[in-house]
């Protein structure tokens, strides 16, 4: 970590180009320790090829990103080991039963074997989800199932946690209870990384940018974007900065 | 063009023990744009395979128009648009191929309707050659949109197509869906997203296989049974925590920036225990509830009552 | 009609564009066909030959030198004793061993007797052993008759050791027909048809007015055809690459062929009905196909060799009713009137095969 400003995820130009295509367009941004940041931009911004650099899953074209302390080009494998990750399609197995996957994860992320039964079960404890620790984790409500695919992907007591589309498709209570898990994460020390497409959970963030065509468009608090933009909702600030640069950049797909 | 009604009474459908669709019973007007709202595995899909003909009913019935979905489903077929869950695009076809495919898949040429979805694929013209593999989520969701339109169908039937898409091109749908149901078209769509409801003429909430409400979005607003405050100030996830430890609350559930609160008895109350905790700049003033603090509202009864 | 010309068209077009797919297509027959025809290659060429003889004389290395200036043979040595040579076939040093009797050119050839001469090869790449036996023949008649004007004098005795019988030169084509032709067809179209289940257009054409029987129809049609072009290059390569006779009807082994593909593309369906996911549905083509087809229809073991459940069992594999074909019409060259059996077998195979899909795919999602 950069010890003298406490950043835990700096970028600085970061870009990438697939062919003549280019993805992720130079953006700069630092993110603070323990701040919730909401990462959103319409479909095909290139929010997902960012995330995926920053996860150390894909090599900038250019630019530089320091994760969790370590270069994302050329330390990606401890960037991974110290990052956690959960998105909507993927995150636990559904064949395994609920504490088997808690002690694969742990396992994978490198908890020691004799600490994984105290620190999984004041995990599922603290979720309400210890009755069901003896059950396929398909057969878990979707609420249940991401609210311990979280609890999974911060277990190794990862710097930061990214979290792609976490909370697609669930019912609303399921999603306020996902949300306070993730203010409790971002309290303990924990940096949330987090894209979303409800715009009320924007609103949930300590700060936003929004990315339009590769490019971070605006990045700020949900108070001042509001403020900047005369509206009374990240809806409206959302719709128009990709409607605004669209018309400039010509229709994009 | 008029559309055709479509009603469904007493409908169930089991997968072993669970009731996927437990006793739905809903009447959709030609020409409305109907929603069905409810969270992933509330049941939506499985009802609209059962209205697309694809999957048999345990019980109860459907009819589209006069034609039942199981007895005459080679008729409803003809006069039905379906887009599936998942996009229902050819990868590896172009934009052209697909919407060509699927024309003639229907018996008609693309130049044959093109009027009818000429709004739409305008925006969908410039990238005709590309393969759908490479369009963004709000495109492909606008061409798999023109070919489930290109056969000009009575009734279309959309299963979450903005699940996944940004805002932008989910305003922009939804735009696209209210000019077609001015056209006379019916439309029933579903969506996880509960801000959508508003677009809809009418709507059905759907939770565990159940409707639990149905009406427009107003009748459901007005079925509100709470008082509802909105509190809002700086530090809002201190402030919920602050407010569920408060004995005297009823609900409490974040909306963006602020907390929507229903109180037992006196909401001074309320206000004088959060300046004792020292949020002092908090805001209380009522508020109308939405869409979405109904549906808490429905479930969190529902639950009760379990 | 116009709906069944743009349905098949859409599927040309899916299969062009995959184009991982199209080179498992397209190159999986040639691959093969050259890895399995390296062995029995023709062209042959490096056979090592060594020879033995108990008393060297002038008329012996005179034919050794003749041996040795053929490009198909390098000459390795003389071996000390008939011990000796078995060790250099056994070691891979030689690959054939040209005995001479002590008679051999010891003096002018006793007229009306012929030459004692025994050529001992490695016949455990058979290929090499009848080719390079053939051509040393050859070379020594060649020799001696210029020699001694006299033909036929020499009439070596050969021994073919390690794999006396021959089996399998030319098996390996009709089990690689048999095999390929199952695939291709069976798998890919399996394959083909759940990939639609799981990306929902198949609920889409479910949901429109085409008939179910259209859709599978259509999707069947392009994997015909690109089978009948691996069929095609199968043959091509078979006969003039790797030599295997094409000796009875061209047109009875293309019908018969067509049935086959036509049995492959049916097995296919009802493994689509059944299956929901594509890695199901390879999963089981590959133990219930390729396993099979490779170890149970007479492709790699004779099926008289098999313990007797096995030997039952594998009447039910296409592939070894398809192989007997495939021997008899084109190696053996026999008529058309020899596989009728087999050849009602596959036709009987396929109108239960297509009879089941049909049934089982049904036109909604259960």
């Amino acid at each position: 970590m950069d010890a003298a400003t406490d950043n835990v995820i700096t970028a600085r130009n970061l870009t990438k180009r697939f062919g003549t295509f280019t993805a992720v367009d130079a953006i700069s941004f630092e993110v603070r320790r323990g701040e919730i940041f909401g990462f959103l931009g319409a479909n095909g911004a290139g929010k997902t090829t960012a995330m995926r650099m920053l996860c150390g899953l894909s090599l900038p074209t250019s630019g530089e990103g320091r994760v969790a302390g370590f270069d994302i080009t050329d330390e990606a494998e401890k960037v991974k080991r110290n990052i956690g990750y959960m998105s909507q399609k993927f995150s636990l197995y559904e064949d395994l039963k609920v504490w088997e996957n808690i002690r694969l994860f742990a396992g994978i992320y490198r908890v020691p074997d004799r600490e994984i039964p105290i620190v999984g079960g004041a995990m599922l404890k603290r979720i309400g989800l210890a009755d069901v620790r003896d059950n396929f984790v398909r057969d878990l409500p979707l609420g249940w199932k991401q609210r311990l695919a979280f609890s999974v992907a911060i277990l190794h007591r990862p710097k930061v946690v990214f979290l792609d589309e976490p909370t697609g498709g669930v019912d609303p209570m399921a999603r306020r209870d996902f949300w306070e898990l993730i203010y409790e994460a971002a309290g303990s020390g924990i940096t949330v990384f987090v894209t979303t497409h409800y715009m009320d959970e924007a609103e949930y963030c300590d700060r936003v940018s929004i990315m339009v065509d590769g490019r971070i468009a605006a990045l700020d608090t949900p108070f001042e974007l509001k403020k900047r933009y005369c509206t009374q909702s990240m809806d409206e600030v959302f719709r128009t900065l990709v409607r605004g640069e669209g018309k400039k950049g010509g229709a994009r797909l | 063009m008029t559309g055709l009604g479509v009603e469904i009474k007493g409908v169930v459908k089991k997968y072993g023990t669970l009731k996927a669709v437990d006793d739905v019973s809903l009447r959709v007007s030609p020409g409305e744009l109907f929603g069905i709202i409810g969270p992933d595995g509330a049941g939506k899909s499985t009802l609209f395979r059962m209205i697309a003909t694809l999957l048999l009913p345990d019980s109860g019935k459907i009819t589209i128009g006069d034609r039942d979905v199981v007895g005459d489903y080679r008729d409803v077929r003809s006069v039905l648009g379906y887009m599936p869950g998942k996009f229902s695009l050819y990868q590896d076809l172009t934009v052209r191929e697909n919407l060509d495919f699927y024309a003639s898949v229907f018996g008609t040429t693309v130049g044959e309707n093109y009027h009818f979805i000429s709004d739409i694929y305008r925006m969908l013209k410039p990238f005709e050659k590309r393969l759908a593999r490479h369009l963004s989520g709000g495109m492909k969701q606008k061409l798999a949109l023109c070919c489930s339109l290109i056969h000009r169908p009575q009734v279309l039937l959309l299963d979450e197509p903005t699940t996944g898409v940004d805002p932008v091109s989910r305003y922009e749908f939804w735009e696209i869906l209210k000019r077609l149901s001015a056209d006379g078209m019916t439309i029933i769509v579903s969506t996880p997203y509960m801000d959508e409801a508003y677009k809809c003429s009418r709507m059905a909430m759907m939770i565990g296989g159940k409707v639990i409400k149905e009406g427009t979005p107003d009748d459901i607003i007005a079925g509100y049974n709470g008082k509802l405050w909105k509190v809002s100030g700086r530090e809002v996830y201190g402030m919920l925590l602050a407010v569920k430890a408060y004995c005297g609350v009823v609900s409490c559930d974040s909306f963006g920036d602020s907390l929507h609160v229903v109180v037992r008895d006196d909401i001074e109350g309320l206000r004088s225990y959060l300046r004792e905790k020292g949020y002092d700049d908090v805001t209380v003033e009522a508020t109308k509830p939405t869409v979405e603090d109904c549906f808490i509202e429905l479930v969190r009864d529902g639950c009760s009552d379990r | 009609m116009k709906r069944m010309l743009s349905f098949v068209k859409k599927e040309f077009l899916l299969i062009l564009r995959d184009k991982r797919t199209m080179l498992i297509l397209l190159g999986l027959p040639v691959v093969m066909i050259l890895i399995f025809g390296f062995a029995i290659s023709d062209d042959v060429r490096n056979v090592d030959v060594a020879y033995y003889a108990h008393r060297e004389n002038i008329l012996i290395v005179k034919v050794m030198e003749r041996i040795g200036a053929n490009e198909t043979f390098n000459l390795v040595g003389r071996c000390g004793s008939l011990r000796e040579a078995e060790d250099a076939l056994l070691s891979g040093e030689a690959d054939i061993v040209v005995c001479f009797d002590d008679e051999f050119g010891a003096q002018q050839p006793i007229q009306g007797k012929t030459a004692s001469v025994e050529i001992l090869a490695d016949a455990s790449d058979p290929n090499t052993a009848s080719t390079g036996v053939a051509i040393l023949k050859n070379v020594m008649s060649r020799y001696y008759m210029e020699h001694t004007g006299n033909e036929s004098l020499i009439n070596p005795h050969t021994r073919l050791l390690y794999n006396p019988a021959m089996e399998s030169t030319y098996n390996f084509v009709p089990g690689l027909m048999g095999l390929i032709l199952m695939l291709v067809c069976a798998m890919m179209t399996s394959i083909a048809i759940v990939r639609e289940k799981e990306t929902g257009t198949m609920e889409v054409l479910l949901v429109s007015p085409t008939k179910a029987w259209m859709i599978l129809l259509a999707k069947m049609v392009p994997y015909f055809v690109v089978s009948c072009f691996n069929l095609a290059t199968i043959l091509l390569l078979s006969v003039y690459v790797l030599g295997v006779p094409l000796s009875g009807s061209l047109a009875a082994l293309i019908s018969v062929s067509a049935l086959y593909i036509m049995l492959a593309l049916s097995i296919g369906l009802f493994i689509s009905t059944v299956m929901k996911t594509q890695v199901t549905a390879m999963l089981i083509s590959v133990i219930t196909l390729m396993l099979p087809t490779m170890l149970l229809s007479g492709m790699i073991y004779p099926c008289e060799n098999l313990p007797l459940p096995l030997y039952y069992f594998s009447m039910i594999v296409p592939a070894r009713w398809y192989i007997v074909v495939v021997k008899k019409l084109m190696i053996e060259g026999l008529p058309f009137i020899a596989v009728a059996k087999e050849t009602l077998v596959i036709l009987a195979m396929f109108v239960v095969m297509l009879a089941l899909g049909v049934k089982k795919f049904n036109d909604r999602l259960e």
